[in-house]
């Protein structure tokens, strides 16, 4: 029923999907997976007539068509339930599925229409929980996508796709979603399923499609692949990248932080000692709690109970004052203030905590390789890279003694990477104790010293240096992965 | 592009000394500068709330308070000047520092605080005087405004201290709050006090252009009406982005000038001083809507070699 072929997309000049095709046949669900940032949501994007490709062709029932713009896409058949619901939460749900195609009577709502057709759809859907006129906030995460599928059913959608469904659905309603997913099937429609969850994927799916840093690896029938076998294709690639080498024994200092049966509201019993001189890897599936550890330890989302030593910080202040630091994940939202200049961001955290102005910020902007070192422009001209290396000699003003880095190489181009990599060693060397979360597998084994492991909110392990992708994905998955 | 402004307000000087060459004559740029003072400080204040986000709709209110309580409190009594002079400011940082509490803590946007406020202060005067103030100023009071010299001198010391809080560790903190008030607040900042500071600053200039305009326009229950308006016309001609983060304080204060010197036209060519209003109305839609169709246009393009720069 759908055809993609051969799609290619840049964004700037970097090429983020090349010769990708896939289909899929109706009464299929057919499975995307891939690592974060392998292109799965710019794919999808396409195919909802968000972004526009370079080259390829899609093709429905055998018919080429365009979209440039996101209707053109709903008019040929295509429906999209992404991650985050788009519903009105004041309206009811009538009015939700209708929005914007409200049938009307001598110029006015019809709302029994409105309200006799959502019932229909909810009754073909087999929901009976709730009805047309329930307002849409009241209902559960797993009822909001029904309603989601309602609005798609009704523009006649023929191609579903689901963009992480379960992702935020409670264990007894990803059984819901799994009815919902087989009518939609028996319907005759085709349903493009993104998941990083290998149980759905075997569960629901009759062909899997792996991609990876833009390009398409395999489509295979799910029944012939193993759990492993998808694991090491999702992931297997070649080291191509240079790290600085690793922390020898000596090298390594006295415990900086000791953090004992500490938790809050997502984290439980996390047991942490970071030490001078190391760098602590973290890894974890998205939502099982990096970034909130990292805000934790560093005071922004404090620990609840347990002990910290030699503090555990109730604000971003204490924290900054025991000497810790976070480079945040989202360096635009959290990071950076972006009209600013470079020098006026750099000193920020140096005279929030009153230890006035640094003499040496022209230094400090070389010594994070900042080119060209120039502390008047401002920061939202640089590149990614560029704009990490402020955020890093941020940082640096104060010294801190433990530095956090969620994600510190998000959006940064290969040759910032590199640097940004040499710097996290260099701090490391010179005695700072890091602590690295990172969702790019490479990265994480190519600069820890060990790798901890998060899952659901708690350490599940720690892993030697340079273990594979694969052991560390067993156990951040170990409950879907471990058959 | 920075400073702009600079260059209309010297297009309008000249097209008011052609109308008046007085205004070219030390004496008449004087006055000219007097007569801008207090919107001048008011601006300055201004300034420092928008910078960070906000806005102080309350300004012209208190501009009137502290003119009325002066008039009644000193009732003509020489010796009662300098308590009256430090109780006005210690009532402009208090109306100032209810702003920010009231903004920050309780999380009231400050157009509907300062408004509230406005509307406060605007009812507590009318209550307290029943529509026509009582009283007298001092003449030592009256030398603030009406001395040309003491008047120009106040604003000179105003502007340079505005000038150099921006330069320093609060206002750099300030400018960061506007702009990205999370990583700020990651960055350790103490965004509320800060910003509570800043709606004190701008009290404490409100009490200061009360006290110039006491003295340069006399004691009347409508002597600070429309101030706040005014005020915000002038920031934002001086290039201060709306929404905080962006603009500099001696850009704000040309706007000022440059917002005097459009009143002085309009007045030397005869024209109803009611449309000052109606042309206040036209520049701050103009200036937002420039502004806002401007920007993509402005942002240049990242140079080559910046992206791969390592």
């Amino acid at each position: 029923m759908l055809s993609m072929r051969e799609i290619d997309k840049s964004f700037l000049g970097v090429r983020v999907l090349s010769d990708i095709s896939l289909d899929a046949e109706a009464g299929e669900v057919h499975a995307l997976v891939g690592e974060n940032g392998a292109g799965k949501s710019t794919l999808m994007k396409i195919l909802a007539g968000v972004h526009t490709p370079e080259a390829g062709t899609i093709s429905i029932d055998g018919v080429p068509v365009t979209f440039g713009h996101p209707l053109d896409a709903q008019r040929a058949g295509v429906a999209i339930i992404y991650q985050e619901l788009t519903l009105l939460p004041e309206r009811s749900v009538a009015e939700n599925v209708f929005l914007g195609r409200e049938p009307t009577r001598r110029g006015m709502v019809d709302r029994s229409a409105m309200e006799r057709q959502t019932s229909k759809l909810l009754l073909e859907l087999g929901e009976s929980t709730f009805g047309p006129r329930d307002a849409v906030g009241r209902l559960s995460v797993a009822q909001q996508q029904v309603v989601e599928i309602c609005k798609a059913l009704s523009v006649d959608a023929r191609i579903i796709v689901m963009d992480e469904p379960t992702a935020s659905l409670a264990e007894h309603e990803v059984e819901l979603l799994y009815d919902l997913v087989r009518r939609l099937r028996e319907r005759g429609m085709a349903i493009l399923y993104i998941s990083h969850r290998m149980r759905e994927i075997f569960d629901l799916s009759q062909r899997v499609t792996v991609l990876k840093d833009g390009a398409l690896v395999a489509t295979r029938n799910t029944a012939d692949v193993t759990q492993s076998e998808l694991v090491s294709l999702m992931v297997g690639r070649e080291l191509s990248h240079y790290y600085p080498p690793r922390a020898a024994p000596e090298e390594k200092g006295e415990v900086v932080i000791s953090i004992r049966g500490a938790g809050n509201a997502t984290l439980h019993d996390i047991d942490l000692d970071l030490r001078a001189g190391e760098i602590t890897g973290l890894a974890g599936l998205q939502g099982s709690g990096r970034t909130e550890l990292a805000k934790a330890v560093f005071g922004a989302e404090p620990f609840t109970h347990g002990t910290m030593t030699p503090l555990r910080p109730r604000s971003v202040r204490q924290a900054i004052a025991a000497g810790i630091g976070l480079v945040t994940e989202d360096r635009k939202a959290e990071g950076l203030a972006l009209r600013q200049s470079v020098g006026d961001n750099a000193l920020l955290v140096s005279r929030a905590m009153g230890r006035g102005t640094a003499a040496r910020v022209r230094e400090l902007l070389s010594r994070v390789r900042l080119a060209p070192p120039d502390p008047e422009r401002e920061v939202r001209y640089l590149s990614g890279g560029n704009q990490q290396k402020v955020v890093l000699a941020k940082w640096m003003t104060v010294a801190p003694r433990v530095l956090v880095f969620d994600e510190p190489t998000r959006g940064v181009d290969v040759g910032a990477k590199a640097a940004i990599h040499e710097l996290i060693r260099e701090l490391a060397r010179e005695g700072m104790a890091v602590l690295m979360i990172s969702s790019e597998l490479p990265e994480l084994i190519g600069m820890s010293d060990r790798i901890l492991v998060l899952r659901e909110g708690r350490l599940a392990g720690e892993l030697p240096p340079g273990s594979s992708e694969e052991t560390i994905m067993h156990l951040a998955a170990a409950d879907e992965a471990a058959a | 592009m920075k400073y702009a402004i600079f260059v209309v307000l010297v297009l309008l000087l000249a097209a008011i000394a052609l109308a008046n060459p007085f205004i070219l004559e030390p004496a008449g740029f004087l006055a000219f500068v007097k007569r801008a003072a207090p919107l001048v400080i008011l601006a300055a204040g201004q300034y420092f709330v928008i910078v960070s986000g906000e806005f102080d709709l309350s300004v012209g209110s208190l501009v009137t308070v502290e003119v009325v309580v002066a008039a009644r409190l000193i009732d003509g009594n020489e010796a009662a000047t300098w308590p009256v002079l430090a109780l006005l400011l210690a009532l402009g940082l208090l109306v100032g520092l209810v702003n920010g509490v009231v903004t920050t803590l309780l999380r009231v946007p400050s157009f509907i605080t300062t408004l509230g406020m406005m509307l406060i202060l605007s009812g507590a005067v009318f209550l307290w005087t029943g529509g026509a103030p009582r009283g007298a100023l001092s003449q030592t009071f009256r030398i603030f405004g009406r001395d040309t010299l003491y008047a120009v001198a106040i604003m000179v010391v105003v502007g340079v201290a505005a000038v150099l809080l921006t330069r320093a560790t609060y206002g750099r903190t300030l400018i960061a709050t506007g702009d990205n008030e999370r990583a700020a607040a990651l960055s350790g900042v103490r965004v509320t006090r800060t910003r509570i500071l800043a709606f004190v600053i701008s009290g404490l200039a409100a009490a200061v252009a009360g006290i110039m305009l006491g003295g340069f326009a006399g004691v009347s229950a409508q002597v600070g009406q429309g101030l706040e308006f005014s005020a915000i016309t002038a920031v934002v001609l001086g290039g201060v982005a709306l929404g905080g983060g962006r603009g500099s304080v001696v850009a704000a204060m040309g706007g000022a000038f440059t917002l005097e010197a459009m009143f002085t036209l309009l007045n030397l060519y005869g024209i109803s001083g009611a449309l000052e209003y109606t042309l206040q109305g036209v520049i701050i839609i103009a200036a937002v809507a420039a502004g806002a169709v401007q920007l993509p246009r402005l942002t240049p393009t990242p140079r080559k070699g910046d992206a791969h720069a390592s």
